[in-house]
């Protein structure tokens, strides 16, 4: 799983998809865990990271992991690639 | 190192569209205390979710309402509408202040008994007055608002038998320029019902004609309609002096005042376009002033108005059950109040805010009450911060009716606090447990035992 090669991402939290126009706006925590989608983090990875730097439980911060991902999925953002 | 708070990560496809001028501040400012009492104190001491009122709240309005009559009319008495929220101490404050009492039934006429409110300050509306209701109030002196034609004659034989001569007033119902034209309170005006019932109560000359009263509406946001009305109102009261020589008392121009609250399909929020007491204030009394009944025989003006004075002082705080997705995408926020408790949901877009400090980060979001009924939606379509399971919310403006018209559905009704003025809370009525409800059933004998009885039918 990982972002499209073509999606732009600002350090804002703006992202623009060339392909359709379309663009969105990320929360901070959304920004950080597209950008380690990004680098080629793992869920796993991902999960270690920021539960480690922000106060949630691993099983709350998937929750709303697999909800954000479903979103980028959803908005056509992420390719599957495992 | 100590980490950081988390908030669930959220992407939003930006819609640009044009911008309006009129354009409303998206920002959602958080509501974490009532009163100076912070929600999460409310809630872990008095349960979730909690109505909470602020008294101080509630003699305010009061007296924004009683300064813009006041200062514009000569005799002024509100009367507190008892239908819009009954709680005891609800009431209380409003006599307090120096309400009367409007009742509409017999269980709201007894209340105000018990309230200590005195007979003769009882204004009793309604279409349902039984028998036993009417000779009460003709017994206690209290003013009886006849509804029709078959009450009027029911009030007539009661005279029969009571020592006391019946204080009454006739409801009238008139084209105050609204759709649509509330008909089914009263007499109609323009048809003559209204003065052929004010005829039969003179020519009978057993009851005391003190009044007129009307009804037009409910969140009624053109004042004119209660210039109109007053208009027609004082008219018959002329037409009584003229013809019987006969001065009345009172008008009563009833309620639906509307509160700020945004109804659904409106296009701007209700604090933007509801009227001032003042422009009620000045619709009615210019009318009554101006009009021919001589500046001695002036009337009493009655109002009786309740969600406007009451909506305000009233809070709904709760905690978040669970978000989840949509098949559109869109976020679904559950919190653990539904339409049971907040049945104005049905035609306000309510207040909802987070009780606790968020981001600026909004989501287009479903509100849905813990209900299992599809209809349990609190609001339909929000821009709301990313709440999370266990955070907590407040509703405003939840003062009028709900109290009244809630529903014991599912599950039971909640704490009922009120903020003093000195901002101690108190309890001002008890959460309902399971005996609330199994303590008025009673089950047949041959029901007591959870046997289905196939055991002894067989033998």
């Amino acid at each position: 799983m990982n972002i499209r090669n073509n999606i732009a991402i600002s350090e804002s939290g703006f992202v623009f998809d060339p392909s359709t126009g379309d663009s969105f706006s990320l929360n901070p925590v959304g920004l950080e865990i597209l950008l380690l989608i990004k680098q080629g983090n793992t869920s796993e990875q991902i999960s270690d990271l920021i539960t480690s730097r922000y106060q949630v439980e691993k099983s709350v911060f998937e929750r709303y992991y697999f909800d954000f991902t479903s979103m980028l999925k959803q908005y056509h953002l992420l390719v599957d690639n495992e | 190192m100590e980490k950081l708070t988390f908030e669930r990560p959220v992407i939003q496809k930006i819609n640009a569209g044009l911008p309006s001028k009129f354009g409303i501040s998206s920002r959602m400012e958080p509501i974490t205390d009532i009163e100076g009492i912070p929600v999460r104190r409310l809630i872990e001491e008095f349960g979730s979710p909690v109505f909470v009122f602020s008294e101080a709240t509630i003699r305010k309005t009061y007296k924004e309402a009683w300064r813009a009559f006041s200062t514009r009319y000569p005799r002024v008495q509100f009367a507190w509408s008892y239908k819009t929220n009954y709680l005891n101490s609800i009431c209380r404050v409003f006599h307090q202040e120096g309400s009367w009492a409007e009742v509409v039934s017999g269980f709201e006429y007894d209340k105000a008994i018990t309230n200590g409110v005195p007979g003769e300050q009882i204004i009793f509306n309604g279409p349902d007055k039984s028998r036993d209701d009417l000779a009460k109030a003709i017994a206690n002196g209290s003013l009886i608002h006849i509804d029709h034609f078959d009450e009027l004659y029911e009030i007539i034989d009661l005279c029969g038998t009571s020592v006391k001569r019946p204080k009454v007033a006739i409801r009238v119902n008139m084209d105050t320029g609204i759709y649509p034209q509330w008909d089914r309170f009263g007499f109609n005006y323009e048809n003559g019902e209204a003065w052929d019932a004010l005829n039969r109560i003179m020519v009978s000359g057993k009851m005391d004609l003190l009044g007129l009263h009307a009804h037009i509406g409910t969140y009624m946001m053109q004042t004119g309609s209660y210039h109109i009305a007053a208009d027609k109102l004082a008219a018959l009261a002329v037409g009584l002096e003229r013809k019987y020589n006969h001065v009345i008392s009172y008008i009563d121009m009833g309620g639906g005042f509307a509160s700020k609250n945004t109804l659904k399909g409106a296009y701007y929020p209700g604090s933007d376009t509801t009227p001032s007491f003042d422009d009620y204030a000045e619709a009615i009394t210019s009318s009554l002033m101006k009009s021919e009944i001589k500046p001695e025989n002036l009337p009493m003006l009655i109002l009786e108005n309740g969600r406007a004075l009451i909506d305000d002082a009233g809070y709904l705080a709760g905690t978040v059950i669970a978000n989840k997705r949509l098949a559109d995408g869109r976020r679904a926020t559950i919190i653990d109040a539904g339409v049971n408790l907040l049945f104005t949901s049905f035609w306000y877009e309510h207040d909802l805010r987070p009780a606790v400090n968020v981001s600026d980060q909004t989501e287009d979001t479903t509100i849905y009450g813990p209900l299992c009924m599809n209809i349990d939606v609190i609001r339909g379509s929000i821009q709301f911060p990313l709440l999370k399971k266990g955070d907590q919310y407040v509703i405003r403006r939840v003062g009028a009716y709900n109290n009244t018209q809630w529903l014991q559905f599912i599950t039971l009704r909640p704490n009922v606090v009120m903020i003093d003025i000195t901002g101690t809370p108190h309890i001002i009525r008890h959460g309902e447990t399971l005996n609330t409800i199994n303590d008025l059933e009673s089950v047949p004998e041959h029901l007591e035992s959870t046997d289905n009885g196939t055991t002894q039918r067989t033998k």
